[in-house]
């Protein structure tokens, strides 16, 4: 028994490389989890997490390096493949079909059947039943999807593991929506999970969560590997200090602009359960940024500043006048601009020539008596294409064909063709490569020195620390920090950004330190739970 | 297995109340429960203004004789619209396979009738994987590609027949009969069309294959994740409702006896009114099929009812149309209730 050597880790990556084109979206891809352990996964947005998540689940395929589970090379060319070897992912998005029963969510695809290809209804029920009953949740099993919230729906998706008896369970970003009772609860599941012997992957962005529940943390920056260290010999600080591995203030340097009146001005702005008391100015030559995890409730407030959609209470001014509620017309009249996060969906239509979307927000400016000639939109698009140095063949060629620099660059310069006086910009920099990004801040910024008061969100922190004159957190649709440019720094950003709230917090800690106790376990027990997992 | 150390808190109870009450409150609940009401509705009306409609012998028979061709066309394009695509081209394929049906009696005869019914059913089945193929791997919407073969099927037809007509006496009189041909005083297409109801019903509510549609027509992104062969289900959908049509085509044949290239000319419309008005989700994943075979039988009788209530000709189209549009926004108004009632029993207990 002791001359054995130990057992294979039940999932192993080394080196994983993947490429979209030229886009390389992981580098090295590495992360080695043993049976029986709870092990983190950090890094910033875009460090590439999402890709090595998407290619165990066997969504894509790598193009190097090699993947292992419980010591036997696989490749998986799709999902069934990585369900049938025991690998169950559960994404942040809970993906579930509404139409259909809890049940039948659970076993879909792989229904009990008899002989004659009859579904066993009851014995669907019963295993639900008592998936749930041990869990200790109380959902009805026969109820549709339709209506879950989050967190019984990410209950469903581990069920669904539970049920295919996964030997190796990744969670992507599980917490992100829950309260800190479900999370408790969430934790709990994991806890027993482990202790069965199987090995589990954490994706959070919280750093209580991750110090509270995980055995190890490998972090990744940029599509590479980091390293990975074990959660009882390390800190915050050092999960930080390797996440962001740079020094970020210099990067991208915002000049000193004058700072003029104030421009913008939100007062408890409410929407239930989406936000809750946002208030915050910006004035003329500022860059505010608004910074926070992806599903803080960020966009969604930019969103409603500019009257795309509702809110419940509170109010939203530009220089003193009122800004109607929803009504985008009232937002752009009075000078605001919004330049959304998802440019391809939102800021072009893909098909239209680069002109003709520069002038887009001001087709019934340039018109007269309703005709709009080719000529009067190219004068001014030329204009702006060329002061935004946009590379593209013609005026005429489709947007859709350009990089996504350029075509960042044509949403921007729509907008500016409208003369705003205050700018939105939703994730300046998204899927823009490093030259143009460098383009687009020297341009934000040369903006905030004419005057322009700018409210930047962005999920990178290097270019909010470089950029913002202000920074805003937010959490879970409040504003947990407001940090002067002297105060912003990534340790304290990332704390705003993660930290649960008080009561959660105090409990979690509480459950880290039993968690503890229980942490040297017998080695034995574990190659015991995992042959009988086998 | 080991259990988890916490007690348990145990599942809330069900609604409270009797399970009969409950039994039976769920079927009057049901979709297929009102259409079935509705149709006795019609048929009575149209009896007691004409007793003709029901209790003459003629009434009786071609009450359950004129749906059973639409029976089978409504459930193989509820497989489809369930799967959230949808199939323009059965009416095509039905007078494709009708036809065929007629050359192959004259160009060899003695043909056993039991084979040119395999033969229609697969060659309908043949037409389908077409759609299906172009869908799946296409990944054109059903809508577009359908409305193709829809003139393309029908186009050959044309070209096929000409102006030739195929007439009943060039089909054997054993053929031609099961038109007409009774079991205890029901025709024979109906007991085919209620068969193949009741055998594609069940399988769409207990194989796995069946409930991989509703899958992939609640969420087909979900069902890629899940694993589930979205490609093979496309593909099984569109040829399972090709063969409907094929073998609508077969008895199409069988009960007119005359065809021509125009024969089913405009049926698909009937064919997914029908399926839509059974409560069948044009936007997939919901529906069963015997509710969009009693939306066809419903369309069918409201049919032959209008002339007998005094309702001119002209109405016959409008009517349908309304009732149409009152099944979706029924549907609509229905299934937004049932969201809100979800969400509020989450909130109750949480």
């Amino acid at each position: 028994m002791m001359s054995r050597s130990a057992p294979p880790p039940a999932l192993e990556l080394r080196d994983v490389g993947k490429s979209f084109g030229s886009v390389v979206a992981l580098r090295s891809g590495t992360i080695v989890v043993d049976s029986g352990s709870i092990h983190a996964l950090v890094g910033e947005n875009g460090a590439g997490k999402s890709t090595l998540v998407k290619i165990i689940a066997g969504l894509y395929q790598r193009d190097s390096g090699t993947f292992r589970l419980q010591g036997a090379d696989v490749t998986f060319k799709t999902t069934a493949d990585s369900k049938a070897a025991g690998v169950a992912v559960i994404y942040q998005e809970p993906t579930l079909f509404p139409d259909l029963s809890v049940t039948e969510n659970i076993f879909m695809g792989r229904q009990p059947t008899n002989k004659l290809g009859r579904i066993d209804r009851a014995a669907m029920h019963s295993e639900t039943v008592a998936i749930f009953r041990r869990l200790g949740v109380s959902i009805d099993p026969d109820r549709l999807a339709d209506g879950l919230s989050i967190a019984d729906q990410q209950i469903i998706e581990i069920a669904k593991a539970i049920s295919l008896n996964a030997t190796v369970l990744i969670m992507d970003e599980p917490t992100a929506a829950l309260s800190g009772v479900e999370v408790e609860r969430l934790f709990a599941v994991a806890r027993s999970l482990r202790d069965e012997g199987r090995a589990l992957v954490f994706i959070s962005h919280r750093f209580d969560e991750v110090f509270a529940l995980c055995d190890q943390i490998t972090v990744m920056r940029d599509g590479e590997y980091i390293s990975t260290v074990a959660t009882t010999s390390t800190s915050v600080e050092e999960i930080v200090r390797l996440m962001v591995g740079r020094d970020v203030t210099d990067l991208f340097p915002k000049e000193d602009a004058d700072i003029g009146d104030t421009l913008l001005t939100v007062t408890n702005l409410t929407s239930a359960g989406i936000f809750e008391d946002i208030s915050f100015e910006v004035k003329a030559g500022e860059i505010v940024g608004l910074a926070g995890l992806v599903g803080a409730g960020r966009s969604e407030v930019a969103r409603a500043l500019f009257g795309v959609d509702g809110y419940d209470s509170g109010s939203v001014s530009l220089r003193g006048a009122r800004l109607k509620k929803k009504s985008v017309t009232d937002a752009m009249r009075a000078g605001l601009a919004l330049i959304p996060e998802d440019r391809r969906k939102q800021g072009l239509v893909l098909d239209f020539p680069v002109g003709r979307n520069i002038t887009l927000a001001i087709r019934n400016r340039l018109s007269r008596w309703g005709i709009l000639t080719n000529r009067a939109e190219n004068a001014v698009a030329d204009g702006w294409a060329s002061t935004l140095q946009v590379k593209a063949a013609a005026l005429s060629t489709p947007v859709g064909t350009l990089s996504g620099g350029n075509q960042q660059k044509v949403v921007i310069a729509k907008w500016l063709a409208t003369h705003p006086s205050l700018l939105i910009i939703d994730e300046p920099t998204r899927g823009i490569d490093v030259g143009t990004k460098s383009e687009v801040h020297r341009l934000l910024s040369e903006l905030a020195g004419q005057g322009l008061g700018i409210l930047m969100i962005s999920s990178e922190l290097p270019e909010v620390l470089g950029m913002a004159d202000r920074v805003l957190v937010m959490r879970e649709g409040r504003i947990t920090g407001e940090l002067s440019r002297a105060e912003a720094t990534a340790e304290a950003v990332m704390l705003a950004a993660t930290q649960s709230s008080v009561g959660a917090g105090a409990s979690l800690d509480q459950a880290a330190a039993a968690a503890q106790g229980a942490a040297p376990r017998n080695s034995s027990d574990t190659t015991q739970s995992l042959e009988n997992t086998k | 297995m080991t259990t988890l150390t916490e007690t348990p808190t145990p599942p809330a109870p069900a609604a409270p109340g009797n399970a009969v009450t409950r039994g039976i409150a769920a079927v009057f609940k049901r979709r297929e429960t009102s259409i079935v009401i509705a149709i006795l509705v019609v048929i009575a009306a149209a009896t007691l203004v004409n007793d003709q409609f029901l209790l003459s012998n003629d009434g009786f028979r071609n009450l359950l004789l004129n749906p059973s061709i639409y029976i089978l066309l409504s459930v193989g394009v509820a497989m489809v619209i369930i799967t959230r695509s949808v199939d323009l081209s059965v009416s095509s394929t039905l007078g494709l396979t009708a036809y065929l049906t007629g050359r192959m009696f004259i160009d060899f005869p003695g043909i056993p009738i039991i084979a040119v019914f395999l033969i229609g059913i697969i060659f309908g089945g043949f037409l389908g994987l077409i759609n299906g193929a172009l869908v799946a791997y296409a990944r054109v919407p059903a809508m577009v590609i359908t409305l193709g073969t829809m003139y393309a099927y029908r186009g050959i037809n044309v070209a096929w027949a000409g102006s030739n007509r195929i007439n009943p006496q060039d089909m054997p009189k054993g053929f031609t009969s099961l038109g007409t041909a009774q079991i205890l005083s029901i025709p024979v297409l109906t007991i085919i069309a209620v068969v193949v109801l009741i055998a594609l019903a069940w399988y769409m509510k207990n194989t796995r294959g069946g409930r991989e549609f509703y899958a992939l027509g609640s969420d087909p992104e979900a069902a890629q994740l899940y694993g589930l062969n979205v490609v093979k289900r496309n593909l099984v959908a569109f040829v399972l409702c090709g063969a409907m049509a094929g073998l609508a085509g077969v008895l199409y044949t069988a009960r007119y006896g005359t065809v021509d290239s125009a024969a089913g000319y405009g049926v698909e419309l009937t064919a997914i009114g029908g399926a839509v008005i059974g409560g069948v989700a044009i936007s997939g994943g919901v529906g069963t099929l015997w509710g969009a075979a009693f939306g066809a039988i419903l369309l069918l009788t409201i049919k032959s009812a209008l002339p007998v209530l005094g309702i001119q000709d002209f109405w016959q189209q409008a009517v349908v149309g309304v009732l149409i549009i009152g099944a979706i926004v029924l549907d609509r108004v229905l299934a937004l209730r049932q969201h809100k009632k979800l969400l509020t029993t989450k909130a109750d207990a949480s």
